[in-house]
């Protein structure tokens, strides 16, 4: 099956995020497909590259980009909801005139459309938040 | 890319279930703009609203102390996006001494066993 998976919440302070990779991991092993995985609401917080948590917690930005590389992910944040929230890319930086920019590796940023998307060509959207 | 998409032809049921207060937390706000965004796509769209969702809906709304966007205004606009199918969760309206008339939209009023059977038909569920 081909699974969008959409994450509403942002990392640490919300089981969301880790439950859909922990979905996302089990649905791979099972031999299914993930079209997308869409960030939205607060949840574009987990494509930050300047998280540093302890080291003896996991590092959830790192780990989607781990399994992005390994499973060649589309790991997209909300443009909108990403501006509001000041993630950016190197495109947004230069659009809005940023200093910097902050998202990790095999993230990028993108439209709503593509949650549209992900909603018309996958068999099942899943939702993770609140 | 977005016209290939739109060219692509395939028709889903979308149902957008609101279930949160319009102020707040930024949730409801947010769900507007991703039905405002998927009303491009022609897809069949439905929304629903049920628990303090039901409230995103209340007339006479005033945000000018607490500094957010009044986004209310935008479900009479809903129309002319072709969006015009919202639904409304009877059991919600009446827990909260709400009723037809104080909603600045016009909707269809369903009890919950209706609504679940709407969900139940629908292919693509968004839930904020």
């Amino acid at each position: 099956m081909k699974f969008g998976v959409l994450i509403n919440e942002g990392p640490y302070q919300h089981q969301a995020s880790d439950s859909a990779y922990k979905f996302i991991e089990a649905a791979i092993e099972e031999g299914h497909e993930i079209y997308r995985v869409f960030f939205y609401h607060d949840g574009v917080n987990n494509g930050t590259r300047l998280a540093t948590p302890p080291q003896d917690d996991r590092h959830i930005p790192n780990r989607w980009s781990e399994l992005a590389e390994k499973h060649d992910l589309d790991l997209v944040l909300c443009v909108a909801a990403a501006q509001r929230r000041g993630m950016v890319d190197e495109g947004e930086m230069e659009r809005n005139k940023k200093d910097a920019n902050n998202i990790a590796d095999k993230f990028r940023i993108s439209g709503l459309g593509q949650l549209i998307e992900a909603g018309i060509q996958a068999d099942r959207m899943i939702t993770f938040g609140d | 890319m977005e016209e290939q998409e739109l060219e692509s032809g395939k028709i889903r049921k979308f149902i957008y279930v609101n279930r949160k207060a319009p102020h707040g937390t930024i949730y409801a706000h947010e769900a507007l703009e991703v039905v405002l965004i998927a009303a491009a796509f022609e897809q069949d769209v439905s929304l629903a609203f049920i628990d303090d969702g039901v409230y995103q809906l209340k007339k006479g709304q005033n945000t000018d102390g607490i500094a957010t966007k009044n986004f209310s205004k935008t479900f009479g606009a809903l129309d002319m996006y072709d969006v015009e199918k919202l639904y409304v969760e009877k059991e919600s309206l009446d827990a909260r001494g709400l009723s037809e008339e104080d909603l600045s939209v016009d909707v269809e009023i369903l009890p919950a066993l209706d609504l679940k059977k709407l969900f139940n038909e629908s292919e693509v569920f968004f839930n904020f």
